[in-house]
Formats: structure tokens, C-alpha cells, sequence
């Protein structure tokens, strides 16, 4: 029986729904409630933090047998700081629009906790491979959880998706969707409508398990 | 006992500074490479962000040259050499198609509503006016803050007069932000009812940019008249 | 024969919620009714869509199951009218459905229902929308506009998520000028224009833009509180503090604040104090922490209203009140009898008994002489000895 493909999946999906690091982990929630005003700004934050996230967790993975356990955080932290440097630079080149908007946020993806969690907790005992599949379904989801957020903060804010705009010319922003309010809002209201599936699903099981 | 048991696990120190050495140097070879690689895109881009602000404000220009004021009243070229005196203003001069002075742009700050203000405004020398002004950043309510780009009353306070005093040491009138509809002079701003703070930040910015900068540059506006 | 096992309390006053809820409806009519009068048109369908919005989400969110409360105790009512008369009556209609909605949910359903609640809901209902929609609930229209009763206020009738329409057009057209949409309190802070203080009380005179007739819900508020289904401690300590802090300010510098009486009948803050401010489940019960919670909050108001960007503050002062609530009821528990602040310093008396409330007691018994407390010594003195 082959084990590595259903593995290999596992380790993917483990950062996308089971351990969703923004509704369930609830990490990192800085960028999190101050970028997501727009779905691009949460689309961009999401794929910086993806990328340093794969890459740091790789190479740490890769030197986890080199590192000594005394200096572990340090050396982390190191790693993290270069690849948040080369993102950096990469965004001021794609776009200083997009750089404005993300402000520092940008260079604070540094001490974001998904990203010194996933290496403590997961690149440092684990192959390189396995180690960045693990780290980019982190990040997916992360992405995933900063897009809930910004595409609806997006849509009551300014009425707009991703820039095109849904309600036509007159329509009116909910200006505390985008203030910081509003990103409390939504985010409550996601963590709710979870809270209220699993609930559910608890239910159900519980049903299921009577009925047996 | 115990001392045995655990002398196997402690890294030496050698072995600490070797692997925190060999790893500082992976990764300033990576910023190394990142940074020579994105520097020209990166130059680029600031480059083409503070043409298309310049550009907003004097409509007429179709090229810009970046210039340092510095307190004694000298006028340098940045990236021209000379070395900038301390408390140097940067602003910027446009220049129309055919290499004459189009206009005068430079960057004013006052504290707004939320956070400061800052404004990129346009001087006219010849009419000796304040042409137009733009946003660069503030955290002003949308909707209430924001008016001040679009509000019609409030932009006809444009052009602003900002003519020199007879000792070219000040403005011969403060630019004043005035409550809405009390405008009398041609040097107040009409303040947008409901958004009176931010329109008296935009004035503010206005009135300190200037009487910083052109007590400097009027002097040395021939210097400027044609592009170098 | 069945025995019921309860805890105490086992006697009861006749007023159950519902009751207190009712009466404080009822003394809020005759502001309504001159609210419409005032307003015409656009300000009843303003009452009545706000109000059945809270009431629906009430109901929802009773279904739901997890709630305390019905929607039969009116207390969805109450927060649905004041919300109406804390809002401008030209507000669009669907945000006044909007701020319905969220009063309940977020201000009340989220906590627990009646009783749980933290914060007014019809305020959080007004913070949400006021941060939200920040240029229509700026927009007030002026009272007595001819032919109010047979049509709308233009930017009522906003399509839902559309913008309501600008009302410049329509005041020029009904000759006024657009300054005529600006509050008192917005004219003082932003113009520096200063309203007589008597005709705010009445807003009777002129096309005033105000809100509901301070006077009438002062004459309301004093029937509920000579009622008993309001503590006038509250109001009392709010408009004290707040006429106080005003009067101060005004000795100081008559120039740059106006007369303390222009800051008491402008505005929420006699609608604040009388009707939101006195909410139960948000107020502090202790006498002692009643006169903090108002004093806090008059003083908030009036800083709020002079030293902020803001030209009403009475809303936040309230929430900031209602926040502080338990913590003013914890630091002004009343000294149980045999405990007093004397005898904290001397020697520790032990066997306190606490006094029963006569709000506790039946009727009858409540009738009965109850002995004076003394304010500094809680001993009864020994009897003189007479032989």
C-alpha cells in the first residue's frame, strides 16, 4: 500500500481547512485584520507570505540537521528576515502602489507567528519536500482566509471586486468596513459561521451515532 | 552522572559561530542578489510614480527636474554633484514640450483629521499661484475627509494667490483656511462644510510649504526658466 | 401535593420587565408623535422601518433558541424608537433597517438577549451606522418644511446600497439655503453660530434642523422617573455634570465655549440621559455608582463635544459609560451594615447583616418603619443609664 500520495495531500490540506492558520490556528492576525481592505491587498499580502513561508521552511528544513538547537530561533529568524527582505524587493519593483498599500506590513511578515511556527514546529523535524508542500498549503490557506476577509470588506467598502465594480455609480460604501472596525466585523463573522458548521456537523454526528 | 549525560548534546562554540557564519553568508548573498537584480525596476517605478504626480498637478508639463533648496537660498540639481546643505527643500520642476518652465511642484504636510496630510501642490511663478494641488497620503475618513479632491467649491479656491512680500523673506499674505463661504481674499481657502479639518490641513500645508520654499527659488528663478 | 424547591428570592414585586417596558414605550409616544409632526412623512416610515427591523431581528434571533427575552417585552420596541429618534429623520430607510438589524444582533443577541447586554443597543445600532454611513447621518433636514405630510425627504427613499440623493437640490427648491440642513451643535463647532438655548428646548421656532423636542422627552422622562420605572439619579448626575463642566468652561472663556444651556438642550443629550443612559441592564444599580456613571458621562459629552473632531458626543460618552459599568458597581458597593469605612481602621466588627431593600419586600412590609441608617456610626448607642 502506498502511503506517500495520500500523505503528501494530507500535508497539503492540513494548512487549508484542519489547520487553517486564520480560522483556525487564529494566527498572524495583525496582517490579517489591517491589509484586507481590498482583495487585491489580500491576494498580494497572502502570496508574499506564502512565498516566505515555502522558502524559509525549506531551507530551514534543509539545514535542520546543521542548526544547532541553542541558536535554533535566531537562525530562524534570519532566514525569515531574508526572504521578507527579497519579497520586499520584489513588490517595490512589481508595483510601489501595491507597496504603499501593504506599508509595513510588508517588512512585519517577519514576526508574523504562522511562519516561525510552521519552521519550529514542522520544517525543523521534517525532509525539505514535505516540509515545503506543508508550508505552501499554509500559505494557501492563509491566503485563503485574508481573501474571505478583503473580498468582503472589498464589496461593502467600496462596492467593488478585485476593481470592477458590482453595484454601479451610486452606490454607497460602508465606510467602516474599511476602517479597522469593519475588519473585526468580518472576521467575527467568519470564526461565527464556522463555529456554526462544526456545531452542526457535530450534531449530525451525534444523530448518527444515536440512530446506530 | 548527569554532567556525562548531557556533554554530548551541548554544541560546541566553534561549531555555533561556524554554522550561524555559514549562514549569514547564504543569506546576504540572496538580499545581495535580490537587491542588485530588482534595483533598476525598483529606481524605475519611483521614478515614474513622482513624474505621474508632478504630471497631475502641472498638466502642461511633459518632463520634470529634481531640485534641492537649500536655506541659504542656493538652488542645486540633485544628481547634478554638489553636496545638499542640511534643511534643503526637494521640489520639482516641470518642464512643457518645447523645455520651458511649466511649473513648480513640491510636497507640503499639516496635520489632518486622522493623520498628516501630505500634499504634492503646484506653485505657478509667472502668476505667482498656487495651480492645483494632489493627495499623496492620508488616512482622512472616505467620504467626509476625501471630499477635498472633488468637491467643487472647494477645488475653486484654485488657482491660490502666494505672492512674495516686498522683502522676499515671506508670503506678503498667510494662506489661510476660512469657514465655508466667508472667502473674500484671493489668498483663503473656502473650508468644505463637514470637512472643515482636512481643508485646513490642505491650507496649512500649502501656507508652510511655501513660505519655506519660495523665498528660496524666487531668486533663483531664472536659473530654472529653461531645462538644463 | 407537589413541593417546589427554589432559591431565593421568594418574595417579588409586582413589576416584571414587560410592565417597566410598556411604560417606558408609552411615555415615549407623545415624543413621537411630535417628532412626526415635526418631520412629517419620512420621519414616521423612519419609526416604523427601524422599529421592525429590530423587532424582526429580535425574532430571529429568539427562534434561534439561546436568547433570554421575548419579543413580547417590548424591549426591541424601546430600542427601535430610540434608535429612530437618535438618527436624522431624512436617513435613508435602509440604513435605518441596517441599524435595526445590528442594534439587535450585534448589541444585544450576541450577548445573550435582555439583561446580558453590555452596551445600549440602540446606540451600538447608532455607532455602527454613524461609522459606516458617516455623511448621511450628518444630514439633517430643518423641521416644519412645508407639505411634509404628503411627501418623503428625498434621501429617505434611497434604493437599498445606493446612495440617498442629495438634499441641496431640494432645500434650494423649498427656498432654503443649504446651511439649513446643518445641527446647532454642527453650526456652533463648525461655523461658530450659536442657537438661543430657549428655542432649542422648544424647537419650535424656525425650521430648526433637530432632532426630537428636548422638552417633551424631559416632561416624559420626569413622569417615568416620578413613576419609578426610571432612576433619577442618573439623569440628574448626567445633566449636572454636563451643565457643570459647561458652566466652568464658559466662566473661563465665554468667547470660545458657548452658555452651558446651549450645551444641555442641544443635540442627544437630553434624549441620551433621560432614555439610553438610563438602561437597566447597562447602568449601574448601586445609588452611589449611578452618580459616577452620570457624572462620567456628562463630562465625556461635553469634552467630547468641545475637544474632539466631532460635533456630537453623547452617543460615545454613553458607551464609554456603559463600558466603565462594572467596574463603577464594584468600586461603589454599598458598605454592608456593620462594615463601615470607620471600621475598617479600628477593629474588624464580625456578623454583618445586610439590610433588606425595600424594593424586595411585599407591600405591606415594605410600608413598615424601617430604621434610619446612620451615616457614621452604624452602633446603636448604648442606652444612657438613668439611674
Amino acid at each position: 500500500m502506498s502511503q506517500s500520495p495520500p500523505r503528501t495531500w494530507d500535508e497539503f490540506m492540513e494548512g487549508i481547512w484542519r489547520q487553517n492558520p486564520v480560522f483556525v490556528m487564529v494566527l498572524g492576525m495583525c496582517p490579517t485584520l489591517a491589509v484586507t481592505v481590498s482583495g487585491v491587498n489580500a491576494l498580494s499580502m497572502g502570496v508574499a507570505t506564502t512565498f516566505v513561508l515555502v522558502f524559509s521552511c525549506g531551507l530551514i528544513s534543509l539545514l535542520r540537521k546543521l542548526i544547532p538547537k541553542e541558536v535554533r530561533i535566531a537562525t530562524y529568524i534570519v532566514i525569515i528576515a531574508t526572504f521578507v527582505t527579497v519579497v520586499d524587493y520584489v513588490i517595490q519593483a512589481v508595483s510601489l502602489a501595491l507597496y504603499d498599500a501593504l506599508g509595513a506590513f510588508i517588512q512585519l511578515i517577519v514576526v508574523n507567528c504562522i511562519i516561525l511556527g510552521r519552521a519550529e514546529a514542522h520544517a525543523s523535524k521534517t525532509p525539505p519536500g514535505v516540509a515545503m508542500i506543508n508550508a505552501l498549503g499554509m500559505g494557501v490557506g492563509f491566503t485563503i482566509g485574508l481573501l474571505a476577509l478583503g473580498t468582503v470588506r472589498e464589496i461593502f467598502g467600496a462596492g467593488t471586486l478585485f476593481g470592477v465594480a458590482l453595484f454601479g455609480e451610486s452606490f454607497q460604501p460602508w465606510v467602516v468596513m474599511v476602517l479597522p472596525p469593519g475588519g473585526f466585523f468580518v472576521l467575527g463573522s467568519w470564526l461565527l459561521f464556522f463555529a456554526a458548521l462544526e456545531r452542526r456537523k457535530q450534531r449530525k454526528l451525534a444523530e448518527a451515532t444515536q440512530n446506530a | 552522572m548527569n554532567v556525562e549525560a548531557l556533554a554530548p548534546q551541548t554544541t560546541p562554540t566553534v561549531a555555533m559561530i561556524r554554522t550561524l557564519g555559514l549562514l549569514s553568508a547564504i543569506c546576504g548573498l540572496i538580499i545581495v542578489a535580490s537587491y542588485q537584480g530588482t534595483y533598476a525596476a525598483v529606481q524605475e517605478n519611483k521614478r515614474i510614480a513622482i513624474e505621474r504626480a508632478v504630471f497631475k498637478v502641472i498638466p502642461t508639463a511633459k518632463s520634470i527636474e529634481e531640485y534641492l533648496a537649500s536655506p541659504e537660498g542656493g538652488v542645486t540639481k540633485v544628481g547634478a554633484g554638489g553636496t545638499a546643505s542640511p534643511g534643503a527643500v526637494k521640489f520639482y520642476a516641470g518642464y512643457d514640450a518645447t523645455g520651458k518652465l511649466a511649473g513648480i511642484a513640491a510636497e507640503g504636510v499639516a496635520k489632518g483629521y486622522a493623520d498628516n496630510v501630505r500634499i504634492l501642490f503646484a506653485y505657478d511663478p509667472v502668476a505667482g499661484t498656487v495651480a492645483s494641488f494632489s493627495v499623496v497620503a492620508s488616512r482622512e475618513t472616505p467620504g467626509i475627509g476625501d471630499k477635498i479632491l472633488v468637491n467643487k467649491d472647494f477645488l475653486a479656491n484654485f488657482p491660490l494667490e502666494a505672492k512674495l512680500s516686498a522683502d522676499l523673506k515671506t508670503l506678503a499674505h498667510e494662506i489661510r483656511t476660512v469657514k465655508h463661504g466667508s472667502k473674500v481674499n484671493p489668498w483663503e481657502v473656502d473650508a468644505i462644510s463637514g470637512a472643515t479639518i482636512t481643508s485646513r490641513a490642505v491650507g496649512k500645508a500649502i501656507n508652510d510649504a511655501a513660505q519655506v520654499l519660495l523665498p528660496r527659488i524666487s531668486p533663483q528663478l531664472d536659473k530654472l526658466k529653461e531645462k538644463s | 401535593m407537589s413541593i417546589e424547591i427554589r432559591s431565593a428570592p421568594h418574595i417579588k414585586g409586582a413589576r416584571t420587565v414587560e410592565i417597566i417596558m410598556r411604560h417606558v414605550v408609552w411615555s415615549l409616544m407623545p415624543v413621537c408623535a411630535f417628532y412626526i409632526f415635526q418631520y412629517g412623512l419620512s420621519a414616521l416610515a423612519s419609526l416604523v422601518v427601524v422599529t421592525g427591523s429590530c423587532l424582526a431581528t429580535e425574532r430571529y434571533f429568539v427562534r434561534q433558541g439561546g436568547q433570554s427575552g421575548d419579543i413580547s417585552d417590548f424591549s426591541a420596541v424601546i430600542t427601535g424608537i430610540l434608535l429612530a429618534l437618535s438618527i436624522p429623520p431624512g436617513f435613508p430607510l435602509w440604513m435605518g433597517a441596517v441599524a435595526g438589524g445590528v442594534a439587535i444582533a450585534l448589541g444585544k443577541a450576541l450577548f445573550g438577549g435582555i439583561g446580558y447586554n453590555v452596551f445600549n443597543p440602540a446606540l451600538v445600532g447608532r455607532a455602527f451606522v454613524q461609522a459606516a454611513f458617516p455623511t448621511a447621518i450628518a444630514t439633517y433636514t430643518p423641521s416644519f418644511m412645508p407639505g411634509r405630510f404628503y411627501e418623503f425627504i428625498p434621501s429617505s427613499m434611497a434604493l437599498p446600497l445606493m446612495q440617498p440623493e442629495s438634499i441641496t437640490e431640494w432645500l434650494t427648491l423649498k427656498h432654503f439655503d443649504a446651511l439649513a440642513g446643518a445641527t446647532p451643535l454642527a453650526k456652533w463647532k463648525f461655523d461658530g453660530v450659536l442657537a438661543n438655548a430657549d428655542e432649542l428646548l422648544t424647537s419650535l421656532s424656525g425650521h430648526m434642523a433637530v432632532g426630537p423636542s428636548p422638552l417633551l422627552i424631559l416632561i416624559c422622562g420626569i413622569y417615568l422617573a416620578s413613576r419609578r420605572f426610571m432612576d433619577w439619579r442618573i439623569p440628574l448626575a448626567i445633566l449636572g455634570s454636563a451643565g457643570l463642566t459647561a458652566w466652568l468652561l464658559f466662566a473661563l472663556n465665554p468667547d470660545r465655549f458657548p452658555n452651558p444651556f446651549f450645551m444641555l438642550f442641544s443635540g442627544g443629550l437630553i434624549l441620551g440621559a433621560m432614555y439610553m443612559a438610563t438602561d437597566m441592564a447597562t447602568s449601574p444599580v448601586t445609588p452611589k455608582g449611578m452618580w459616577v456613571y452620570g457624572a462620567l458621562i456628562g463630562l465625556l459629552t461635553v469634552i467630547i463635544r468641545y475637544y474632539s473632531g466631532l460635533p456630537e458626543g453623547v452617543m460615545y460618552a454613553i458607551l464609554l459609560g456603559n463600558a466603565a459599568t462594572p467596574l463603577i458597581e464594584k468600586i461603589t458597593q454599598p458598605t454592608p451594615f456593620g462594615k463601615s469605612v470607620l471600621a475598617a481602621f479600628g477593629r474588624q466588627r464580625k456578623g454583618a447583616s445586610y439590610p433588606l431593600h425595600p424594593g424586595y419586600i411585599s407591600r405591606e412590609d415594605a410600608g413598615a418603619v424601617t430604621p434610619r441608617k446612620r451615616i457614621l456610626f452604624d452602633k446603636p448607642k448604648k442606652p444612657r443609664q438613668e439611674s
